[in-house]
């Protein structure tokens, strides 16, 4: 057998991370930018690091046409890397759809398979998760990260031997606390993955010819296969399953509002490795910020930290942006502030306006406040091209394209 | 003539600004409140004028002396061991306001307008009868005490109306009066109410007028009307083309009516007024905007700074970017940090607000 690895990126579909609207309203989340690149391109870059890695295939569901563009530029940004794109036509579930293309997957015989899920931010420790592979003789290798309190109850839980870290147990979503390492998302596997999945499809297929409840005309077939459920919970104690415990940053990239951390963890990182991409640090800024080389932003306006600034954003005098996403064309007017907040593609707030949210604990894990009793995005979010007045104060709402600010908002979510 | 105040308590109402001074010092319009009405006795002959406390500050007493020189008066505390009402007060005094013949005007301290004190007592002299009362039109009578003339004389009072439900008219009393010496002996040194008890005795009589005042009034005991009091205030000056304002010809100056002490200092690009009073010696940064606020001497509002409805007290530090609006008080030394956000708080005095205040509350 060859010697190469190949890495899968499950992207989705549109029908999929509604909950990531209004931003995904306009472009497909895969394709968001954090940190001046789209939330996919950071497993790539991370993956292009591995020489092992010669391959890329992100599967999902939107159109072709999706992707290709981006595809044509990553190729240039990493040579070494043939990157390609599979359409599933129907949702076959995260192991359906690995399986679907099993024959594509394999072609090459490459050795190991890594599986990443895109709407997750970490630093993707890949090699690390490669040595744990080759030490334990492992059939897959999961990464893992431990969270604070109840979070671990809204992810996958992992028992794990404390001294081999062999898998012991897995459950997804448990109702109670089982443990506070959680799945990642991020994925080894040696190329014998595919038979796994077939003995889990036997499986469920068995599971659902003997429950009379279930109506196999339903979507829920046995073809619909979930790595975690299907797959992981069931063999996680028979196989040899080994997780990776990582110390660095890791968060799940559900909500819109989740852009905000993984824009200042993404950032963070480039800025800890010594990015040259990112804003050189002055009086007015306060590092980590990018700024696209076509951005104007005024020399007295305040940026940072965790700040990015899109293409052609203009950033008025005496401007203040503090953990905050500026995406393409919009424009920040002079003596305005924009804390904990997205300001949509050709939105424009207004002089001495203020766009704020609620700021979060990157380790809470969650991206919504009680307020009055009621839940509201911690995040205040601007679509395409909304506009806030002047002198206007937005606070802690979601404002869905095309729509004018005149007045103070709170707590809404403006249609 | 002789004139007094009533001052009374602790100005609690107006707090946190009254820890830090006693109402009457606290400046209204760039000067102390009751300079305000000293000026105006004065300006109509008043000589005597007394001040009717239920404690004396120290600090009151410095600053009353200065003006007792300046305007050529003689200003006498009256201290009540007890709180005696709006009328016990006249006669805790009555040595010196009954010490001739001449009639003697009553002041309520919080009462903000242009007083017309020569007017009112031509007006007396006029009708010669015991007591005239300066009455205001307001647009919703129901909140107040209403009165209501004879029907066979334009200003000869009939009754008063208290918060009445039905219309029976829309003057009310405006908290200043001008009475003869003989009133006096209407009053019992004990805690009396001149609204309740002595006014309604020389209605029976027959014996009290009103007077209509012209232009604008308010009871500025309270932040909320201290505010609305201070727009009413700019607006008369404006009026009056009172070279005191702020010309619009100034390219920081939006919607006029900016009162801005020459000692203070004014950075670039700001956008200030309509509505703005600006105390000596304060520093406001580049880019900051004000509207319809007070801010006190020596304060600093740091650059891009937004603030709205708001009293911002001595010796303060308002943020870069900080954004305070819905009657926010901060009282004498308060820090307002960096992009902080300021809904309604009333801060009381040497404290640092560090994190947003998002629903109006005290903080102590």
């Amino acid at each position: 057998m060859s010697n190469f690895n190949k890495a899968i990126i499950l992207v989705g579909g549109p029908s999929r991370g509604t909950r990531f609207r209004p931003l995904s309203l306009d472009l497909p989340k895969p394709l968001f930018e954090v940190a001046g690149h789209p939330l996919i391109w950071h497993p790539l870059c991370a993956i292009a690091k591995v020489p092992s890695i010669k391959e890329v295939i992100l599967i999902g569901y939107y159109d072709e046409s999706v992707f290709a563009p981006s595809i044509r530029t990553w190729a240039l940004g990493f040579p070494n890397l043939k990157i390609s794109y599979l359409r599933e036509y129907t949702a076959l579930g995260t192991a359906g759809g690995l399986y679907h293309f099993r024959d594509a997957i394999l072609k090459g015989n490459p050795k190991r398979i890594f599986v990443l899920n895109a709407d997750v931010c970490c630093s993707f420790p890949l090699k690390e998760m490669l040595e744990v592979f080759e030490e334990k003789e492992a059939e897959a290798v999961l990464l893992g990260t431990r969270v604070q309190g109840d979070a671990a109850q809204r992810f996958g839980c992992i028992v794990s031997d404390a001294v081999t870290q062999k898998v012991r147990h897995y459950v997804e979503k448990p109702e109670g606390h089982i443990s506070n390492l959680i799945n990642c998302g991020v994925y080894l596997f040696s190329s014998s993955v595919f038979s796994l999945i077939r003995t889990a499809m036997d499986a469920k297929a068995d599971r659902l010819a003997s429950d009379p409840t279930i109506d196999p005309t339903d979507g829920d077939s046995s073809s619909v296969l979930r790595l975690e459920q299907d797959i992981l919970g069931p063999l996680a104690d028979s196989r040899r399953f080994f997780v990776y415990e990582t110390r660095d940053f890791w968060r799940q990239i559900k909500t819109a509002g989740s852009a905000v951390p993984a824009n200042a963890l993404y950032l963070t990182k480039a800025w800890q490795s010594g990015s040259e991409e990112l804003a050189k640090p002055s009086a007015n800024i306060v590092p980590p910020v990018y700024i696209h080389p076509t951005a104007t932003v005024d020399p007295t306006a305040k940026l940072g930290p965790n700040v990015s600034i899109g293409p052609n954003a203009v950033i008025g005098a005496g401007a203040r942006i503090k953990d905050s996403i500026v995406l393409e064309e919009a424009e920040i007017k002079h003596d305005a502030c924009v804390l904990y907040s997205i300001i949509g593609w050709q939105s424009k707030v207004g002089a001495w306006s203020r766009v704020e949210g609620t700021p979060m604990a990157v380790t809470e894990h969650s991206t919504t406040v009680v307020k009055n009793g009621v839940k509201v995005q911690s995040v205040s979010i601007l679509s395409r091209e909304c506009k806030v007045g002047d002198e206007v104060r937005v606070w802690n709402c979601v404002c869905l394209p095309y729509k004018e600010l005149k007045r103070d908002v709170t707590n809404e979510v403006i249609m | 003539m002789k004139a007094l105040i009533l001052v009374g308590g602790f100005g609690t109402r107006l707090r946190p600004l009254t820890l830090t001074l006693p109402k009457p010092l606290v400046e209204f319009g760039n000067r102390p409140m009751i300079l305000h009405q000293v000026e105006a006795l004065a300006a109509a002959g008043v000589t005597d004028i007394v001040l009717a406390v239920n404690y004396r500050p120290e600090v009151m007493i410095n600053v009353l002396k200065k003006y007792e020189e300046q305007y050529g008066v003689k200003i006498t505390f009256s201290v009540e061991t007890e709180p005696l009402g709006t009328a016990g007060p006249l006669k805790l005094a009555e040595e010196i306001l009954g010490k001739d013949d001449t009639p003697f005007f009553v002041l309520n301290s919080d009462v903000i307008c242009e007083y017309p004190f020569k007017e009112l007592a031509a007006f007396h002299r006029a009708h010669g009868q015991e007591g005239t009362i300066v009455v205001t039109k307001v647009d919703e009578p129901s909140k107040y005490g209403v009165v209501v003339h004879k029907p066979d004389h334009p200003s000869r009072i009939d009754r008063f109306v208290e918060k009445p439900v039905e219309f029976v008219g829309n003057r009310i009393n405006a908290g200043i009066y001008i009475l003869n010496p003989s009133v006096l002996s209407r009053i019992e040194l004990r805690p009396t109410s001149i609204e309740q008890e002595t006014f309604p005795a020389i209605v029976r009589d027959g014996q009290l007028h009103s007077f209509d005042l012209e232009g604008f009034w308010m009871d500025v005991g309270q932040p909320k009307d201290f505010l609305t009091g201070t727009c009413l205030y700019l607006s008369s000056l404006a009026k009056k083309n009172s070279k005191l304002l702020t010309p619009s010809s100034e390219s920081f100056v939006h919607g006029g009516n900016v009162l801005i002490d020459p000692s203070a200092k004014i950075g670039k690009n700001c956008r200030i007024g309509p509505n703005v009073t600006i105390g000596p010696n304060v520093v406001i940064g580049d880019g900051v905007r004000l509207q319809r606020c007070v801010i006190l001497e020596s304060s600093r509002i740091k650059d891009h700074a937004w603030i709205k409805s708001t009293i911002v007290g001595w010796n303060s530090t308002v943020g870069k970017w900080a954004r305070l609006e819905n009657v926010t008080v901060l009282g004498d030394d308060v820090t307002v940090a960096d992009e902080v956000y300021v809904n309604g708080g009333c801060v009381l005095p040497h404290k640092t607000i560090k994190a947003n205040i998002d629903i109006p509350a005290i903080i102590m």
